[in-house]
């Protein structure tokens, strides 16, 4: 039974490499040990991911991680653009509520990690039947509009992901 | 002679949006604003250096995989850190009437005080036996 032994084999591959990395020095010994850390861990944890979503689409996990990333950078520069140039009282601060239509845990995190990293929005709260998150904008001159734009951009995405 | 020029560009770049960010702790007004400045700008300002470290190391003939697993970590980490303050923060000071509605049945998780618990589509039943 491999799927007894091994319950989730990309994250054995993913811990294994990060033992290498962090030895920074490929030695056969390290590698011994790092696929044993990443046979033991994902049998110790398994307990918390019950029913882990799979990756449907991995050609548009990879473009979503390359649109995140082009988004950091767009955000650090509007933020330091905002923290230099405006006056305080010039800002217009938001509370935002997004209603999901994701419903796996996994999901929904990913996209309150996106939100946090991407142009002036951080992710506060959750509802307590996980079905809104609430964000807090730093500058929001139209709160129906940043909406739109995150559902647009980041959760139809994200629902084809994972299916 | 090009790289050393980019590797500067890089240590400059990533030097100036740190100083942003901390610059952003001073300024803006008040948690929830200035919790943007340091998740953000000091991304790419670490970002930066470490862009920097790893072009220094494949020239110089001794590529280190460190900057690749701190950015990971970083990136793994900001969002997590910042939500754990933003809720603290709404715990303490803001009540349901300054945030807006849900739009669901439920409140907001941090302020929801009713004994139901929270997801519960997502969180399986207890076990037979074990306290809850």
């Amino acid at each position: 039974m491999p799927r007894k032994i091994l319950p989730h084999p990309g994250l054995t591959v993913l811990l294994t490499l990060t033992w290498l990395m962090l030895v920074n020095d490929f030695k056969w010994g390290s590698l011994v040990f790092g696929a044993f850390l990443g046979v033991i861990l994902p049998l110790l944890t398994a307990p918390y991911w019950p029913d882990r979503p799979r990756i449907r689409n991995w050609p548009a996990a990879v473009g979503y991680l390359g649109i995140v990333i082009w988004d950091i950078l767009k955000s650090n520069v509007s933020v330091a653009l905002i923290v230099l140039f405006r006056p305080r009282a010039g800002l217009r601060p938001a509370w935002i509520t997004i209603p999901l239509d994701l419903d796996t845990p996994e999901a929904i995190t990913v996209l309150a990690g996106t939100i946090t990293l991407t142009p002036g929005t951080v992710t506060a709260d959750l509802s307590a039947d996980g079905r809104a998150l609430l964000i807090h904008c730093l500058d929001a001159p139209d709160p129906d509009a940043v909406r739109d734009d995150i559902k647009a951009r980041y959760e139809t995405r994200l629902q084809r992901i994972f299916g | 002679m090009v790289i050393d020029i980019l590797i500067s560009a890089l240590l400059v770049i990533g030097g100036v949006f740190g100083l942003v960010g901390s610059y952003g702790l001073v300024k803006l007004p008040d948690l929830m604003t200035r919790l943007h400045a340091p998740t953000k700008s000091s991304t790419l300002g670490v970002g930066g250096v470490l862009v920097a470290s790893m072009l220094m190391g494949i020239v110089a003939g001794d590529l280190s995989w460190h900057e690749l697993l701190i950015t990971l970590f970083l990136f793994l980490t900001a969002p997590i850190t910042c939500n754990f303050i933003a809720k603290a923060w709404i715990a303490r000071n803001l009540t349901p009437q300054d945030l807006p509605p849900t739009g669901t049945p439920r409140n907001w998780a941090t302020l929801d005080l009713t004994e139901e618990p929270v997801l519960p589509a997502l969180t399986p039943p207890g076990q037979p036996g074990r306290p809850s």
